[in-house]
Order: structure tokens, then C-alpha cells, then sequence
């Protein structure tokens, strides 16, 4: 009687092929995919030790590059404000950075110990997010506020803000470039023991390490913010549709500002810690670093913390291995990256804005 | 037949005519007026952004395509004949095999953009632009042997437009404008002494037949872009700007006239390059693909007034006159503020484009429509209420008639 | 008669260049439901758009409450203690239900015991309370943008057009939901095209046209009457349902 309703053997739908489930992964989780596909081809072109150490090199890169470009794609993604200006405080952040750990607390980042150097870096890093901080709350509220909602005059105003800024930096810290010594415990590598099967022998810089344990840190606690608080559901919905967050009582004008303020911090961050990766600053670094960023914001779509985090790590790596491999067409390959995927997926890896 | 010269869109405002009616004269008769080298190489620059700027009003100011990616089409046109030059040697035919091949590839790449522009909505453009264009400028830096890297490339112009060249034995006369004033400030008296003075030597060179070439470059193209934005091209342009989502359904293909637009603003602009390395007789990344420079070229068209053609005439003369001239004018305001710590380092002449970024910023908020607008709207006022004012006195004495 | 919750006096209210009230005067009782009812284009959608501070009043005053709320930014309105459910729901798809609801709980965390008996109301949202918003039908939407309304007592309950486009089994359970809500003696001023639904449910009622009211009274009245009917909306209402 049972053998009635089983369905027969060749009429059964069959698992789905590789080349299905293939396809699916591609279309559900476009970031996994590139990003395994970005790490895999190159292991392929050199050795397996420079390899690894190009892919946390780049991984390191490309942790700083979302600490910068993370409150860029927020601010847009939230207000719809495209601030041109960001670079300005990227640049902001490194001088405020470097004055402390090479000239204010000078000493204790000269010292050996690694405690001591936190002493001096800690608040290096804190001073600049402060600094970038503050002058992000009189940017928003001199330059930005007046032309909510016209993107035009937006660009140019951020834009004319940024050089502004950057000629205050001139200003106040001279036009010359600013050797950034790197704290003693971080200077050098840690060398893998020979005795390690493949990748024996290799080193790794201290300081990239750093890092990227930094980095992850600081993606973990976004996400955490944006999934799990309601500072986050209140931003998530913010993006969605800001007229009726006001209408259940919040006042997104608030928000807005405090995002504004966090993500110039947070641009502040990355630019002091670029300084001590680099070891030298100029008031236009915030300029080349830009184009970085909007190639991870454009490439992880606006608005997505994290598009931006993979998009990121994306632009860190093929600057590495495209650097190695020949760095003279390091940049074309990230704009020409950025535009390949823009054309498959004009929105952006994770595309949260309809755009 | 000046409304089919100006295309029927005149200044509409007496200042305006008066201070591009001067810009006129000082760059036709330039080499007359000008006897410094300096100036004469300023005038060049001012006939070719001119055009640069102007072209650029047309996507932005016109049509509101924001793009960032404007210097790269000018560094094309000056690498493509400074490379042919440095290839070929400094025949004409050089020269035009380089133009050639450099409005190709800008109507290549411009085609890519707008295919581009099709898939992203236009902030997502504006970023794109920006990118591509640091992407070429970081290439040719990359690639030296070809382009001269950082260092660049001298261009050798054909001998008929060079310094040695004289197309006729003898000397005209100039008169020296600067000379001519500072002697009136000077010694007012001496009339007869200061005009005397103020005469000077020309020499016709290679170099004036190219300046003059330039001139008239300048001239069509500034012509050509008025007739454009006059005709129904013009005003369609306008309707995609003010509601694209209608024009496209009265049944205009935007694609098609955007294409359009960044096609004509490309190529002049590309063109306007070659003639930069022609007279300049030097390229580089610096002076050629800078972001600075594409910055400079938004500031003039935006305090110059978009949308409006003339704004780039004034808005180039204008920042032309600043970069050399506000540095002596901060040195001596520089004087005043002496003493004051932070003040002082601002105010100093080096710090110059912190005040026009200022400026930009401000004119951004109080002068949307730039000078031009505010100069058309003080005109426009004045009209009104000269109107107005004649309405009352017929009013009145048909009144005291009756 | 006691005060009523909200008056409005002679608004004027522009959208870009279009006038669109031309001196409205409503009042909502307390305690009561209130129906606004007209044609497509009238006003009413506006109407509650201005009192929540949407859409910028040119002249007239409101109060609520005894305060003048005209011209008060729109999250200070809803602290008032004044809902909004939009024509549109409003729902924020992004997020799931539960943080639908967490968002709309301003004043702290969400009491378990109303949580409870919102779920009596709406079954579905205790079923998809971890799913996306975005993926709730038009039902269960509309469900969810009246429960982020209700979830927190609220002096004044402004609901736009709730019934349209859903299934009348659907129209049913929003009823019911609305009959528990005015057993709990609240304050809901709901827009509405469907007659039926409006006289099941209207204690009082105001009609709108061309930006004015042009009549208000009891629902009885107006339900029981075809001629007035045919006078105000054009057409006897209960022959079309």
C-alpha cells in the first residue's frame, strides 16, 4: 500500500548539481565568492610564504582602509550626504596622532616596553578620534547642515571644506611631510620558527598584526552596535526611512549628527594609525587615500557596514598582490576591480540603499 | 547680427558686458598691451581654460552631470601631441596625428562613462569619475619611458610657432597698458612723458601666430558652445537637468543627449589640451592631470556662475588674476596682521587658497548662481525697477491730465 | 461635553505649490472613534500628516490636549502621546518584528503583558516575530503598523485608510482589533473609504471635501440617514456594500 505513494526513483528531484549550488553561492554571497576567488588566484603565482605574508599585509591595509571608509558609507547610507570631505579628517586624525606619539609622549613610544608604548599610542589613537571628532561636529553643523538634500551643492561644499581643512593643517603643522618613528615594540617582525612545516621562516610585522587585531576588534564592535543595541535598530531604520522614525518619536536630526560625529572619529582612527604603518604624513594623504576609499564604499555598496568590510579587504589584498606581482598597475587594478563590479553589480557587494 | 553672434543669450547685465567686453580686448590685442612674458603666457592660459571651463559648465552647470574626471581629458589631449611630438619630431603632421589619436581615445573613454552613467545613479558617477581619472593619472606617472613619469615631457613645437620664427621683418607698435596706469598714478602731470613710456616694441614671432591661433580657437568654440546651449539641444539639456523622468517621457531619449553632451565637452576640452602643450611647450602630471587642477576648474565654473557660459570667461579671469595677484595682496595685508600668532601664518601669501576655498564655500551658500547671477539679478532689479518707475510717472500724468 | 482631545482650527496646508486644506475645523472627542470620511484628493490623508507635523501648516492652530502643538517638530508631537499608521504602513522592512516593535516601544522596554494581549490581536506577529518585515504580507503588514501604534498607551490614535487593499477575512480581524481598542476607552481618529467598516466602528464622524469639512456629527445620524449621504459623498453608501 505504501509503495502507492512513493514517488518513483527517476522522478525524484536530484540534489543540485555543483554547478547550481556554484551559481547560488555566487548570487546569495557575492563578497564570499569574490573574496575566495581573491585569494586564491595569486596562490597560484608565487610562493606559498610570500603569499601568506602579502595576504595579511593586505588584510592589515585593508582593516585601515574600512576604519576609514566605514563612517563615509554610514553618513551616506543614513543621510544621504555625500561628504567629500572625508579625507580631511583621515589626514586630521594622522597629524593628531603623530604629534602625540612622536612628540608629546615621544618618550614612552621610544621606550622598549611594550606597556609603555601602549601608553603613548592609546592615547594617540584617542586624541585623534577626538580631534577628528570635533571638528566633524563643527563641520556637520557649518558646511553640511544647510544643504541637506541637494547633493550638488554637497559635493562641492565638502569638497571646498576639505581644502580649507587641509590648508589649516598647513597652517598649524607646517608644509612639510612628518616623519612618524613606530613605537619600539612594534618595529620589526615576528619570524615563524623553521621547524613549522611550509611556512617556516617567514616573518610578519609586528605592527600589521597589530593591525589587523585592531581592525577586526573595531569591525566586531560595529557589528555588534548596528545588530544588537538600539542605537543600531535605530539606524538601520534611519536608512530606511527617516520620516517615519521622527513619526515614532525619535529625533533622527540627533542621530545623525552623533553618526556624523563617530564616523569622522572613526576616519580619524584610521588615518593616525595609516601614519604609523606609513611612518610618514603630508596633508594631502587624506587625497590619495580617498580614492581608496570610495572604491570600497562603491565597491561594498553605500550604506553597508558590511559591504564595506569586504570591500575593504578586498581593495587591501589586490593592492598587495597586484603590488607584488606588478606595481605598476596596482591602482588601475583597483579602479578597474571597482568597475568590474559595478558592472555585474551596480549596487555594490551588499547593497543596502537602492541606488 | 550680434543676436546670431551671442545666439540670442546675451550678458543681460551692463557690469557684465563692460568686464567681458575688456576681457575680450585684453585677450585679442594681448600681445600689444603686454610687453612681460608673464602676462603673455597668462593670456594663453586664460583663452584655453576658457574653453576648458566652459565645456565643463555645459555638463554641470547645464546639465548637472558632476563629473571629476575633466583633467584627464585635457592631460589626454596634451600628452597625446607632446608624445606624438616627442615621437614623430615637431612637424605639423605630428601634431595632428597626435590630436587625432587623442580625440579617439577621449571618444572612446567618454562613451565607456556614459555607458557607465547608465547603470549607477549620479553620485555613485561623480565617485567613479574620480577614481578612473586618478587611476590614468597614477598610469601615466607609472609609465615613464613613454610619458616622462613624473618629470614629463618637453614638447618641441614646429618651427612656425616658435620664438624664432618671423613671419615679417619689422616692428609693430605696442602700448603698454600696466605701465601706462601706474605712470597715470604716478606722475598724472606728465601726460605726454607716461604715454611715451608706455609704448613699446613688438616683435612678431612664431609664438604670437600660436597665441593667436589659441585666440581664435578659443573664440569659435566659446561661440559654438553659446548656439549649443541656445538651440532646442540646448533646451532639452535643460528639461533633463530640471525633471529627467518627464523629459523622458515627452519622448526624449536622455541617453542620447547626455552621450551628446560629454561627447562635445570631452573632445573641446581634450583639444584645448593639445593647444596647452603647444604653448606651454611643457607637460607634466602636475600642470596637466592634478586633482588640484580639476578642483580649480570646479571653483571657476561654481564662482563664475554654472549654467551660464559667460561665468567661465569671468570665473577664469578672475581665479587667473588671483593666483597671481593674491599673493602680493596678502603680503600686504600680511603687514597688518603682523603680531597676531595664527592669524598671521593664515593671511600669509602662501595660504592663498585657503581664502579661495573659503570664498568657494561661501559663494556656494549666499551665490548659487555665481557672479554672473548676481550681477544678471542686479541688472534684472535695476530693470524692474526702472520699469516700475516709468509706469508711476505715465500713471501720474495721465492722472494730472485728466 | 468634555474638551475635546484635538482641535483643529482653520488649517491651511500646502504640499510644494499646491494649496491643499483650505481651513479645515475638526474635532476629535475623547474616548471616542472618529471617522473622516470623503473622496480621493480631499484632504484627509493630509489632514493627518499636518496634525503629526508632516506637512507645514500656513495658518490655523491645533491643540491636543489643552497644548498648541501647530508648527511642533514631528518627534516631539509623538511624545505627545500621539500614533501615527500612514497610508503606506511605514513598516521598516530591513528590520524583523521584533525590532519593529522595540523601536516603537519609546518609553522603555516593551511590557510583556501588553506584548501579550497585542498577540491576542495579531496572531501572525507572534509567529513571525524573528522574521524580516519586509516579508510579511499586506495583512500582516498592516497588523504590524497598527500594533507599533498600540504597543504603548497613547493618548491619540491617527490611522490612514488600515483596510485597503486587504481581504475582507483580514478586514474582519482589523475590526475586531479596533472594537477592543475602543473598549479601552482610547482616542482614534481613522480615515477610511470603507462605509461599512467606518459605521461598524464610528462613533463620530466628519466629512471632507475639497480641503474643508463640510459635515460632522454622529455616525448614526449619518448612517441612518441615505439622503444626507447622497448629498455629502454622492452617492448612497450602503446600496455599495
Amino acid at each position: 500500500m505504501s509503495t502507492q505513494n512513493q514517488i518513483p526513483d527517476e522522478d525524484r528531484p536530484s540534489p543540485a548539481g555543483w554547478r547550481v549550488q556554484l551559481t547560488r553561492f555566487r548570487e546569495q554571497k557575492p563578497h564570499l565568492f569574490l573574496l575566495l576567488f581573491m585569494v586564491l588566484i595569486p596562490a597560484f603565482l608565487m610562493p606559498p610564504v610570500t603569499w601568506l605574508t602579502l595576504t595579511i599585509s593586505g588584510l592589515a591595509m585593508g582593516l585601515m582602509l574600512f576604519i576609514m571608509a566605514s563612517g563615509m558609507t554610514l553618513t551616506f547610507g543614513l543621510m544621504g550626504v555625500l561628504n567629500l570631505g572625508h579625507g580631511a579628517f583621515i589626514s586630521l586624525g594622522a597629524f593628531a596622532g603623530a604629534t602625540v606619539v612622536a612628540f608629546w609622549l615621544g618618550d614612552y613610544a621610544g621606550s622598549s616596553s611594550m606597556l609603555v608604548n601602549m601608553a603613548a599610542i592609546i592615547p594617540a589613537l584617542v586624541f585623534a578620534m577626538a580631534v577628528a571628532g570635533l571638528v566633524g561636529l563643527v563641520f556637520e553643523r557649518l558646511v553640511i547642515r544647510p544643504v541637506y538634500g541637494d547633493h550638488l551643492k554637497q559635493i562641492l561644499v565638502t569638497v571646498g571644506g576639505s581644502i580649507i581643512l587641509m590648508e589649516l593643517i598647513h597652517v598649524i603643522w607646517g608644509p612639510n611631510e612628518i616623519p612618524v618613528p613606530r613605537p619600539d615594540s612594534l618595529r620589526g617582525a615576528v619570524i615563524v620558527a623553521d621547524t613549522v612545516p611550509l611556512i617556516g621562516g617567514m616573518a610578519v610585522e609586528k605592527y600589521r598584526l597589530v593591525a589587523v587585531v585592531l581592525g577586526l576588534a573595531v569591525y566586531g564592535l560595529m557589528i555588534w552596535v548596528i545588530d544588537r543595541t538600539r542605537v543600531g535598530i535605530l539606524i538601520r531604520a534611519g536608512v530606511e526611512n527617516t520620516e517615519m522614525v521622527e513619526v515614532q518619536g525619535y529625533r533622527i536630526r540627533l542621530l545623525f549628527l552623533a553618526v556624523f560625529v563617530a564616523g569622522s572619529a572613526l576616519a580619524g582612527l584610521g588615518g593616525a594609525m595609516w601614519a604609523m604603518y606609513q611612518e610618514i604624513i603630508t596633508a594631502h594623504m587624506g587625497d590619495t587615500l580617498m580614492i581608496s576609499v570610495i572604491v570600497v564604499i562603491i565597491l561594498g555598496g553605500l550604506g553597508s557596514i558590511r559591504g564595506c568590510f569586504y570591500g575593504a579587504i578586498l581593495v587591501g589584498l589586490i593592492n598587495l598582490y597586484v603590488g607584488y606581482l606588478e606595481p605598476r598597475l596596482a591602482a588601475v587594478t583597483t579602479v578597474g576591480l571597482m568597475m568590474a563590479v559595478l558592472m555585474w553589480r551596480p549596487q555594490g557587494l551588499i547593497p543596502v540603499i537602492k541606488v | 547680427m550680434l543676436n546670431t553672434i551671442f545666439s540670442g543669450d546675451f550678458p543681460r547685465s551692463r557690469i557684465l558686458s563692460v568686464m567681458l567686453l575688456a576681457i575680450f580686448v585684453m585677450l585679442a590685442l594681448g600681445p600689444f598691451l603686454f610687453p612681460s612674458t608673464r602676462a603673455f603666457s597668462t593670456l594663453g592660459m586664460i583663452c584655453i581654460f576658457i574653453i576648458v571651463v566652459a565645456s565643463y559648465d555645459v555638463m554641470l552647470g547645464y546639465t548637472h552631470i558632476v563629473s571629476f574626471a575633466h583633467t584627464m581629458f585635457f592631460g589626454i589631449g596634451a600628452y597625446g601631441v607632446a608624445m606624438a611630438v616627442t615621437a614623430m619630431g615637431n612637424t605639423f603632421s605630428a601634431i595632428l596625428a597626435g590630436t587625432l589619436a587623442a580625440v579617439a581615445v577621449t571618444i572612446v573613454l567618454s562613451l565607456l562613462l556614459g555607458l557607465l552613467s547608465l547603470r549607477v545613479r549620479a553620485i555613485f558617477f561623480a565617485l567613479v569619475t574620480l577614481a578612473v581619472a586618478f587611476a590614468f593619472m597614477t598610469l601615466v606617472n607609472q609609465l615613464y619611458t613613454v610619458t616622462g613619469g613624473e618629470d614629463g615631457l618637453r614638447v618641441r613645437v614646429p618651427r612656425e610657432l616658435g620664438p624664432a620664427f618671423r613671419p615679417f621683418d619689422g616692428t609693430l607698435r605696442g602700448f603698454s597698458i600696466t605701465t601706462f596706469l601706474s605712470g597715470l598714478f604716478t606722475q598724472p602731470w606728465n601726460l605726454g612723458e607716461v604715454i611715451r613710456e608706455a609704448m613699446f616694441d613688438v616683435r612678431i614671432t612664431g609664438r604670437d601666430i600660436m597665441y593667436y591661433v589659441t585666440f581664435a580657437f578659443s573664440l569659435t568654440a566659446f561661440l559654438l558652445l553659446l548656439r549649443m546651449m541656445n538651440s532646442p539641444f540646448g533646451r532639452v539639456l535643460q528639461a533633463i537637468r530640471e525633471n529627467e523622468f518627464r523629459a523622458e517621457a515627452l519622448g526624449y531619449r536622455t541617453v542620447y543627449y547626455r552621450t551628446a553632451v560629454v561627447l562635445v565637452s570631452t573632445v573641446l576640452t581634450t583639444l584645448a589640451g593639445v593647444l596647452f602643450a603647444l604653448l606651454n611647450r611643457y607637460v607634466n602630471p602636475e600642470n596637466t592631470l592634478n586633482f588640484e587642477l580639476m578642483v580649480f576648474i570646479l571653483l571657476m565654473c561654481v564662482i563664475g556662475g554654472m549654467g551660464t557660459l559667460y561665468g567661465a570667461v569671468i570665473g577664469v579671469a578672475l581665479f587667473m588674476l588671483a593666483e597671481n595677484y593674491l599673493q602680493d595682496l596678502l603680503r600686504v595685508l600680511g603687514g597688518y596682521v603682523e603680531g597676531i600668532p595664527l592669524v598671521e601664518r593664515l593671511v600669509g601669501p602662501e595660504h592663498w587658497l585657503f581664502w579661495f576655498g573659503l570664498l568657494f564655500v561661501l559663494s556656494v551658500y549666499f551665490f548659487p548662481r555665481g557672479i554672473v547671477g548676481l550681477l544678471r539679478l542686479c541688472s534684472a532689479n535695476g530693470a524692474r525697477r526702472r520699469a516700475f518707475a516709468a509706469d508711476e510717472n505715465a500713471r501720474e500724468q495721465r492722472e494730472s491730465q485728466a | 461635553m468634555a474638551e475635546p482631545m484635538l482641535t483643529l482650527s482653520g488649517i491651511r496646508a500646502d504640499i510644494d505649490q499646491y494649496h491643499i486644506l483650505h481651513g479645515v475645523d475638526l474635532q476629535v472627542p475623547q474616548g471616542e472613534l472618529t471617522v473622516l470620511l470623503g473622496r480621493n484628493g480631499a484632504g484627509k490623508s493630509t489632514t493627518l500628516r499636518t496634525i503629526m507635523g508632516l506637512t507645514r501648516v500656513t495658518a490655523g492652530g491645533i491643540r491636543f490636549g489643552g497644548d498648541d502643538i501647530t508648527g511642533m517638530p514631528t518627534p516631539q508631537i509623538a511624545r505627545k502621546g500621539i500614533a501615527f499608521v500612514p497610508e503606506s504602513m511605514g513598516i521598516f522592512g530591513l528590520l524583523t518584528v521584533r525590532e519593529n516593535m522595540v523601536l516603537a516601544a519609546i518609553n522603555g522596554p516593551i511590557d510583556p503583558a501588553r506584548l501579550e494581549w497585542v498577540f491576542t490581536l495579531f496572531p501572525p506577529l507572534k509567529t513571525f516575530w524573528d522574521r524580516s518585515a519586509g516579508n510579511l504580507s499586506g495583512g500582516q503588514k498592516q497588523m504590524l503598523a497598527i500594533a507599533r501604534a498600540i504597543i504603548e498607551p497613547r493618548e491619540l490614535l491617527l490611522v490612514d485608510e488600515p483596510t485597503k487593499g486587504l481581504a475582507p477575512a483580514i478586514i474582519n480581524d482589523l475590526a475586531g482589533a479596533f472594537e477592543e481598542l475602543k473598549g479601552q476607552r482610547a482616542t482614534i481618529l481613522l480615515v477610511e473609504q470603507n462605509f461599512n467598516f467606518s459605521s461598524r466602528l464610528g462613533q463620530s464622524v466628519a466629512v471632507m471635501d475639497d480641503g474643508r469639512i463640510i459635515h460632522s456629527g454622529s455616525m448614526a445620524d449619518l448612517a441612518g440617514d441615505e439622503a444626507l449621504q447622497q448629498h455629502l459623498l454622492g452617492l448612497s453608501l450602503g446600496a455599495h456594500q
